[in-house]
């Protein structure tokens, strides 16, 4: 699957297109398929969205894995810091990461 | 071709702007463009006949044209110093430091905005070719 | 301390406003990214991987406490309550919005702080020695001439589009504590036969993918010529310098394609050409900057005298403070390098402990090294060990600088947008296993630097031991190398061969410092036996 993904202009976080909106959780992401391109375009016009782009991931049980590490990473957090990432109570959460 | 912006008083030079190749085999043109590549001193010993230097800027992020602006002030050069190209508001300070006096940007800039960001900084760290006193300098005037 | 007069005041207020313009006209759709990109990075705001990161310039390392205040300040309302210190004696912080960024460099400006020019294609921030005014062998103090660089360099015209960033390091001693030629301009103030003082001009340094060490081009530029001096290095640079291809654009490359006796040719051309202009500033500034780095008032006849019977500040003593010129006092290095901590990084509650610590014990001043600690450069022996005990109470204290544990590492693919592997969980595991079996304090001085890309700003080609992260088909691997050095004794470190997975290189790294340990000569370090040995018994042990 394809993902759509970039840093939101304002406040600089990492961001994934849901197929309506933004959200800063992959759960939430969709898969662009082909038609990431306009969105992207689009979406960086709108100033909502900076250093767009469409990555490789594949589904799993828990939601949409990229494939690449540094999309991994960047999905949770840092994997140093686990208390600054997005799921700080789950010790677990970076297991799929690395 | 958007508008030449000028700030000298005697308004901007029409002539067509040959290349510097051109300028140096023959011409007596008045008006020479000097891309980012070309050794600007080369037109040293002509300064005084030519009336417009258009000094390229294919890509903003090239720098140097601040180099051959502020060689061709140095050298004595006081017709008119035209940045072509991709010229950005946000260039336009640094640029009047080297010694250009009209801009014919790619899209259109503003005069009032232009004026605004030319006057923001009072002072200058360092003298450059607008004649401008340092700060080290009025510190110890 | 170099403090701010009305002019510099308004420099730094007017850069807020511009910025604060800029930042408006990107959010209302005015200027693209693109055109974006170079304004905010020549504010130090970067993108990262989780937000954008903003690096504030510590001008030749030196601040105040009420600077490093506001640095806490920052960490606690605008970021995540920390900061890491980097390797040109900044400050990062991680976790920035873009429509903060306007409201933190108006803070910063409150305190004669800013993040001008501390990235882009531009001439950055400006380092030098951390040690400066307070070692005991240093011709004279640095910083004045540092200051004249930075206001020079500040706003340059003609300099604000060069091919490439450009990085200045200024020392004066015949110890190098700041990587001085691996610097784009490295500078070293020296005095000539009359007793005068002058710089010598290295020029075309770097680590990146072609780490060069920089030749000496000129022995001795007088201070009447010296930012006409550099202002002719700078254009020669920026007229030839290579633009068609990103990785050939540092300074380095046309040094080397050029060799440095014709760029060092055309140099002398265009300082000749540019001499007559009056360039250089009036001999007083120098002497006004160099009245605000004048000694502060150390007191007299103290004693050398120190009670060792606490063993673990005895320790202390030993391993992180160093000789100060004046007798009954020492410098104090802070080891932001605690076992198992992330290198660099203080939390704002400790930035707020070396802040008090400076200001009740070291005359208001602290320091930041390129080896990302932090200094108190003139504490007073007699108060060293209250000292200790308020770093050590605060996480502050741990006892390895220059050993193995105390080493560079830059934030590396948790944080870094370039990087291709993480760097900081190699610097905990091996960090944390030198520690616990004994060998960090059996070494002694190593320096071990890691990288997690090829562009090297954790100095691994400068590591007794560098490591260098790679993307091996989506797995991180490293590589080792062994044998560089970013002292006064320079020299570029070299690959031993295969790289390893994460827990293999720290393996590796063991294995390099038992042959050490096994080979070693009465007061070898370890890149002393490396130098005379030579990679063959390493590569043995390592893949043999």
């Amino acid at each position: 699957m394809k993902l759509l993904t970039g840093n939101d202009l304002k406040t600089g976080l990492v961001i994934w297109w849901t197929g309506r909106d933004w959200s800063i959780h992959i759960e939430d992401a969709a898969d662009v398929g082909d038609a990431g391109e306009p969105i992207l375009h689009a979406e960086e016009g709108a100033q909502r969205v900076t250093s767009a782009a469409i990555i490789d991931a594949k589904m799993t049980d828990q939601g949409p894995r990229p494939a690449h590490i540094k999309d991994r990473i960047r999905a949770l957090g840092p994997t140093v810091r686990p208390d600054l990432t997005l799921k700080p109570a789950d010790p677990e959460a970076g297991n799929w990461v690395i | 071709m958007v508008d030449t912006l000028s700030f000298r008083t005697d308004g901007a030079h029409e002539e067509p702007a040959v290349t510097l190749d051109a300028f140096l085999e023959q011409s007596n043109a008045t008006a020479v463009r000097v891309e980012p590549g070309d050794d600007a001193r080369l037109l040293i010993p002509f300064l005084d006949r030519l009336a417009l230097i258009e000094i390229a800027f294919p890509a903003f992020t090239d720098g140097r044209g601040y180099s051959s602006a502020r060689i061709l002030r140095e050298a004595g050069y006081t017709g008119e110093l035209r940045a072509e190209g991709d010229v950005l508001l946000d260039q336009i300070r640094h640029m009047v430091r080297c010694g250009f006096d009209s801009f014919a940007p790619q899209k259109s800039i503003a005069r009032e905005a232009a004026e605004e960001a030319i006057a923001r900084f009072e002072h200058v760290y360092q003298p450059a070719a607008d004649g401008r006193a340092a700060v080290w300098n009025l510190r110890h005037g | 301390m170099y403090k701010y007069d009305q002019y510099d005041q308004a420099m730094v207020d007017a850069r807020v406003a511009e910025f604060a313009d800029q930042v408006r006209r990107r959010l209302a759709g005015e200027i693209t990214e693109d055109q974006f990109k170079p304004l905010r990075l020549k504010n130090g705001l970067y993108l990262q991987l989780h937000a954008y990161m903003l690096r504030v310039a510590v001008p030749y390392g030196t601040l105040s406490s009420k600077q490093m205040r506001m640095f806490a300040h920052i960490a606690r309302t605008y970021d995540r309550d920390y900061g890491h210190f980097t390797t040109r004696q900044n400050i990062q912080y991680n976790w920035i919005k873009l429509e903060d960024a306007p409201a933190i460099l108006a803070d910063l400006a409150s305190v004669e702080m800013h993040a001008i020019q501390t990235s882009g294609n531009c001439i950055r921030n400006t380092s030098s020695d951390q040690y400066a005014g307070a070692a005991a062998d240093e011709v004279i103090d640095p910083r004045p001439w540092a200051e004249l660089i930075r206001q020079w360099s500040s706003f340059h015209p003609e300099f604000d589009n060069l091919p490439r960033k450009f990085k200045i390091a200024v020392i004066a001693s015949e110890t190098d504590r700041a990587a001085m030629r691996l610097h784009d301009i490295g500078i070293k103030l020296v005095r000539n036969d009359a007793g005068e003082v002058g710089a010598q001009f290295y020029v075309g340094g770097g680590m990146g993918r072609t780490p060069m060490v920089a030749p000496l081009i000129r022995e001795f530029v007088p201070i009447d010529d010296f930012i006409s001096y550099a202002e002719a290095c700078l254009r020669v640079y920026n007229r030839y310098g290579r633009r068609d291809n990103k990785y050939k654009a540092r300074i380095k490359i046309l040094v080397h394609e050029l060799g440095w006796q014709e760029y060092t040719r055309q140099v002398e051309e265009e300082f000749k050409a540019i001499k007559s202009l009056n360039l250089d500033p009036p001999a007083a500034e120098l002497t006004r900057i160099t009245a605000m780095f004048a000694d502060p008032a150390f007191e007299a006849g103290l004693s050398d005298e120190l009670d060792r019977s606490d063993p673990d500040f005895a320790l202390w003593l030993d391993t992180n403070t160093h000789p100060h010129k004046v007798p009954g006092y020492a410098i104090a290095n802070i080891s932001l390098k605690p076992i198992g901590g992330i290198p660099g990084d203080a939390t704002s509650a400790q930035m707020d402990v070396m802040a008090d610590l400076a200001e009740r014990y070291s005359f208001d001043e602290c320091r930041v090294t390129h080896a990302q600690n932090i200094v108190l450069p003139h504490v007073k022996k007699a108060d060293l060990f209250a000292v200790w005990q308020a770093l050590d109470a605060a996480g502050l204290g741990t006892a390895n600088l220059d050993h193995i544990s105390d080493m560079i590492a830059c934030p590396g693919l948790d944080y870094c947008s370039l990087a291709n592997a993480r760097s900081i969980p190699v610097a905990q595991k091996i960090a944390t296993r030198f520690a616990a079996n004994g060998k960090d304090a059996a070494i002694g001085e190593l320096k071990l630097k890691i990288s997690g890309c090829i562009n090297a700003c954790g100095h691994h080609h400068a590591g007794h031991i560098g490591i260098l992260g790679v993307d091996k088909k989506g797995v991180e691997n490293y590589q080792l190398s062994l044998g560089g050095s970013g002292a006064e004794d320079v020299s570029l470190a070299k690959i031993t061969g295969p790289g390893f997975d994460e827990d293999g290189v720290v393996d590796a790294v063991e294995k390099v410092t038992d042959v050490y340990l096994a080979e070693r000569q009465e007061g070898e370090r370890f890149l002393d036996t490396y130098r005379r040995l030579g990679m063959e018994p390493f590569k043995e042990a390592l893949y043999g």
